[in-house]
């Protein structure tokens, strides 16, 4: 078991040291760039020039940059951002907040739809699994950032229950976070509600039925638990989805935050800065990845013997 | 002849793809109307009977937009998948048959792509290359390559085992002949039914970026780009919003439904 694990974490490290290597290989991919970038930001003299080369190292040879890189983002050093002339941590700290906020608003609003709209659907006739099945196709094919421009059209400017653009604060928060769990929570409701047909149709739940428990009971206390288990498959998914998600809807609703910088940093080939956004969010989705791939050996003993 | 039963829902997605596909080519039969034929003194018109899906803020026809909207849109998600298709099938191939190095090399290069969120994987490979439609797509290839490669590996493991293979080995067939005539041709099948499936979320995602400002630049008529600008106008005409974000819905559950077909005929199940 802690064999497998390890080996699990092993691997772990050596895809982040992966994704450090080709975000090296970017940066330097692009290697005439980031000179003329910063010498057009700051004036041009040839003095400048190399002054600014020495400056950022690149007249060192190439392996020698790419270890100082390598100990940089070890020690969290992401280097300076080209257009913001801030270091791209202090750039990241700032705007992750706003961005938290968004995801975690969105994971709530996901639960609230998903939850009851599979326990209410699961083993019900037709004529109830209908209408719900077809906002939950609706649900994967609406584009968020579709969903997201109508939402701001219906309840901001025409109907005005929600602040417009780029309002900080709760009320702010619901429509976006509306648009970006919209996909989600249908993908999530049609495997927990799959996952609870089956949960119901195990003997415990005919035991539990035939103790008197009602079916409110049955499906809340016994048949829940199980069914979410196919369910924890989805989170690493998830997180991806609503890494990229964020990046678009931040730019929906003029929010601030990791998106909307990621975006800007893009536009202005403020490389450094995209490449710092793109190893924290890969950080994050691996660290959770890892955690769910892990979690399965706590939940399914199975796993821990076969290992391959 | 046996001609297969086809649900309403896949008949209605196969329709749509169909008239998506004429669009595509030829839009000039859905609409006589240019897509950048502006006209000052009709901006923003609401959907009438000259123009039935109003106008946008240069005076421009809508629906001349959504439909000539139809190829930059499919051939960013069609584009996307094939490169990704050829380029995984590559991967897989060399993984499978290459040695273990290779194999082991190929497979840690999969998950550091797969470590990173897609949209983000996209950004980056957009602000190295620069913006545009070409770099826009090698992005999304990207994206979506690993999973071909490791399914192309397991298929080419899987043949690779079968009889017929032994058999054209006992033959005398060179390795490379055998991959090409019978390993490949036979593993790419459950493949070609996965990127169907797989075009429709390419849209999605390509239009997302368009919107952003990523893809194919304005003045072209494609859909996210347009959604992007009908930001400023949605206020006073949802109309500009509503339907180039109508059409990409549309496409995606066409797209599904014909690729989910496709699966599912692949896969040997039986319509029910």
């Amino acid at each position: 078991m802690i064999g497998g694990a390890l080996r699990r974490l092993g691997s772990a490290v050596l895809v982040l040291w992966g994704a450090v290597t080709v975000a090296f290989l970017a940066l330097h991919l692009t290697s005439g760039d980031p000179v003329d970038l910063l010498t057009g930001l700051r004036g041009t003299s040839d003095g400048l020039r190399e002054e600014i080369t020495r400056e950022y190292g690149l007249d060192r040879p190439l392996p020698v940059q790419y270890l100082t890189f390598l100990g940089h983002v070890l020690r969290g050093d992401l280097g300076d951002s080209y257009v913001l002339h801030l270091p791209v941590r202090t750039a990241i700290g700032q705007q992750l907040g706003p961005t938290l906020q968004l995801l975690g608003a969105t994971v709530l609003v996901t639960v609230a739809l998903a939850v009851p709209a599979a326990l209410l659907t699961a083993g019900r006739p037709r004529w109830v699994r209908t209408p719900v099945a077809l906002l939950e196709g609706l649900g994967v094919a609406v584009p968020a950032f579709w969903l997201g421009t109508l939402l701001l059209a219906l309840f901001s400017f025409r109907l005005r229950w929600f602040p417009a653009l780029g309002a900080p604060g709760l009320d702010g928060l619901v429509l976006p976070a509306l648009a970006l769990a919209a996909g989600p929570a249908a993908v999530i409701t049609r495997v927990l509600r799959r996952g609870l047909e089956r949960t119901l149709d195990e003997p415990f739940v005919t035991t539990a039925r035939a103790r008197g428990v009602g079916e409110a009971a049955v499906r809340l206390r016994h048949a829940l638990r199980h069914g979410l288990l196919p369910v924890t498959t989805l989170v690493g998914w998830l997180t991806g989805s609503l890494i990229g998600g964020a990046v678009v809807i931040e730019s929906v609703f003029s929010r601030q935050g990791l998106g909307t910088l990621a975006v800007t940093a893009v536009r202005n080939k403020d490389l450094p800065l995209v490449i710092g956004i793109v190893l924290v969010a890969g950080l994050v989705y691996t660290v959770v990845n890892t955690a769910v791939d892990l979690s399965y050996r706590l939940v399914d003993p199975r796993l821990r013997t076969s290992e391959s | 002849m046996v001609i297969p039963r086809i649900r309403p829902g896949v008949a209605l997605g196969l329709a749509v793809c169909v008239l998506l596909l004429l669009a595509a080519l030829a839009p000039g039969l859905f609409s006589g109307t240019g897509p950048d034929a502006a006209n000052p003194a009709d901006t923003l018109l609401p959907p009438g009977s000259a123009h039935w899906m109003g106008t946008d803020e240069n005076g421009r026809d809508v629906y001349s937009r959504v439909v000539h909207g139809a190829r930059p849109s499919l051939l960013i998600g069609l584009a996307a998948s094939a490169l990704a298709l050829a380029a995984g099938t590559l991967v897989g191939v060399l993984a499978a048959q290459g040695g273990r190095t290779v194999d082991r090399i190929a497979g840690r290069l999969l998950d550091v792509l797969l470590s990173i969120p897609g949209v983000l994987l996209v950004l980056l490979v957009v602000a190295v290359l620069g913006t545009g439609t070409g770099n826009l797509v090698a992005g999304l290839a990207l994206v979506t390559l690993p999973g071909y490669a490791r399914l192309v590996r397991a298929e080419v493991l899987r043949v690779r085992g079968t009889g017929y293979v032994e058999a054209a080995t006992v033959l005398g067939w060179s390795r490379l002949q055998v991959v090409l005539r019978h390993v490949v041709p036979n593993a790419v099948g459950p493949l070609v039914a996965l990127a169907t499936v797989g075009v429709g979320g390419m849209i999605v995602t390509g239009s997302a970026l368009s919107f952003l400002g990523l893809g194919p630049q304005p003045p072209t008529a494609e859909w996210g780009a347009m959604l992007a600008g009908s930001g400023d106008y949605v206020q006073v005409a949802w109309w500009t919003a509503v339907f180039p974000g109508a059409a990409i819905t549309l496409t995606v559950l066409a797209v599904s439904a014909v690729g989910q077909w496709l699966q599912d005929r692949a896969e040997g199940r039986v319509a029910r």
